[in-house]
């Protein structure tokens, strides 16, 4: 069975070490803090926030405490607030160890695209450039395939790049692969799913 | 030194014109400078090019002034939640500069430093690099991206005194500061002035030399995405 995004946010949560500041995107990879335990991670909101706390309870939103994907969130004991620029200062100066984003496409040389498909509505990167070209390591967290079956995981991609050679890591819902010399490399494979499929489901090239 | 005005017409009073740079401060609709928005909507001023990391939305904040096709190009990181911007974009009404998001604050903040330009290696071979210079330090690539010096800033900060020292309050603070800094006039409006000496001078986020005008006046704060947790049952 290959994994759900439950499942896929808590194996991006293992890249996470005790002590970690750490941006995580929108949609799967929002869910990786659910699954951090006890490790100390600080998550950083890229529009000016380390620390950033989960959801307030109802009627208790502020409008003047919101996520990078302009959600209510809350503030913990070890907040700070800055300004973006202060906040992009600290992502473009590697000082956030990693950042955990979705993806669109994935190339074996490490090539991001996740923020635009030409002659579709053309919403903007948003901060995604300056974290893939700042932070310590990238992981991407996305399914497989598309809806239409046809892998992610590419040669070349063929959508405009966030990023060029960014990404570390590929955690998918057949497994995990890394970007290394050549192509890339089967890491692990999700309970069930044979190596066959992983191959099957894989345009870049694996090596060994 | 008068900055305090009574309104944000009075305080935009003789710094618009057709055709300027506008800086705005805000991300989303978290911060943004909603009173001098609406003052710019009425004055009628038109072909504004405006750099904001967003446009507002549909008929709030910046989105307003689509409404009225005031605005004639958008530097912007992100401008997903409003139809109006895409049709204008896509119909070739709206001129659109894509800046990711650290490098338009940057460039804000490089202009009200006296930056005129910085190198990033933010969007190094993707399309944001096309046209622009590349260096390399210590073999890596890096692209040169210039200093925003925008003729006016319009930023919204929680308390100011009457000498413009500013606090911001949460993520509010956002692309507030920067896009202060780059103005050559810098007009705030604050949810409350205090009395000059009420603001710890150690807790002043952005000082008074940045800013010009201010004024006072009573915010919507929308909020664009509530999303709240269950409180555990008893």
């Amino acid at each position: 069975m290959p994994w759900d995004r439950n499942q896929m946010a808590a194996r991006a949560a293992q890249e996470l070490e005790d002590g970690m500041y750490v941006n995580l995107g929108i949609g799967i990879p929002t869910l990786v803090a659910n699954y951090v335990g006890d490790k100390d991670i600080t998550l950083q909101s890229e529009n000016g926030m380390l620390g950033m706390g989960p959801f307030p309870f109802e009627g208790e939103e502020d409008p003047d405490l919101i996520n990078a994907g302009k959600q209510t969130i809350t503030e913990l004991a070890r907040t700070s607030y800055f300004d973006s620029a202060t906040s992009f200062g600290m992502i473009r100066g590697g000082k956030i160890a990693a950042a955990i984003l979705g993806a669109m496409e994935v190339a074996e040389n490490g090539d991001l695209a996740n923020w635009m498909i030409p002659g579709k509505l053309v919403k903007g990167m948003g901060g995604a450039m300056d974290l893939v070209a700042g932070v310590g390591r990238v992981v991407v967290v996305m399914d497989h395939t598309n809806k239409h079956g046809d892998s992610k995981v590419l040669k070349e991609c063929t959508l405009p790049l966030t990023g060029r050679g960014v990404v570390d890591r590929i955690i998918t819902n057949l497994g995990v692969l890394d970007v290394v010399e050549g192509g890339l490399k089967i890491v692990e494979l999700a309970e069930g799913v044979t190596d066959d499929e992983m191959r099957a489901a894989t345009q870049a090239t694996l090596v060994n | 030194m008068k900055k305090v005005y009574d309104s944000a017409s009075e305080a935009l009073d003789g710094v618009l014109s057709d055709g300027m740079l506008i800086a705005a401060g805000g991300f989303g609709l978290c911060g943004i400078p909603e009173l001098l928005i609406d003052a710019i909507v009425d004055s009628g001023v038109k072909d504004l090019t405006i750099a904001s990391n967003n446009c507002g939305v549909d008929g709030f904040g910046l989105g307003k002034l689509l409404d009225t096709k005031q605005i004639r190009k958008m530097m912007s990181s992100y401008v997903g939640e409003n139809a109006e911007f895409m049709r204008q974009y896509l119909s070739g009404e709206l001129e659109l500069e894509f800046n990711p998001q650290g490098t338009l604050a940057e460039r804000m903040r490089a202009g009200g430093c006296g930056i005129p330009g910085f190198y990033t290696k933010t969007g190094v071979g993707t399309v944001i690099a096309e046209g622009k210079e590349v260096k390399t330090f210590n073999g890596e690539d890096y692209i040169l991206e210039e200093g925003i010096f925008a003729d006016l800033s319009i930023v919204k900060a929680w308390k100011a005194d009457d000498t413009g020292n500013l606090v911001f309050r949460k993520t509010a603070r956002n692309f507030n500061p920067p896009a202060a800094m780059c103005g050559k006039i810098c007009v705030a409006e604050v949810e409350e002035i205090v009395p000059r000496g009420s603001l710890d001078p150690d807790n002043i986020h952005l000082p008074g030399i940045y800013v010009h005008r201010v004024i006072q006046g009573e915010h919507e704060k929308r909020i664009e995405q509530r999303t709240v947790r269950k409180r555990e049952e008893a």
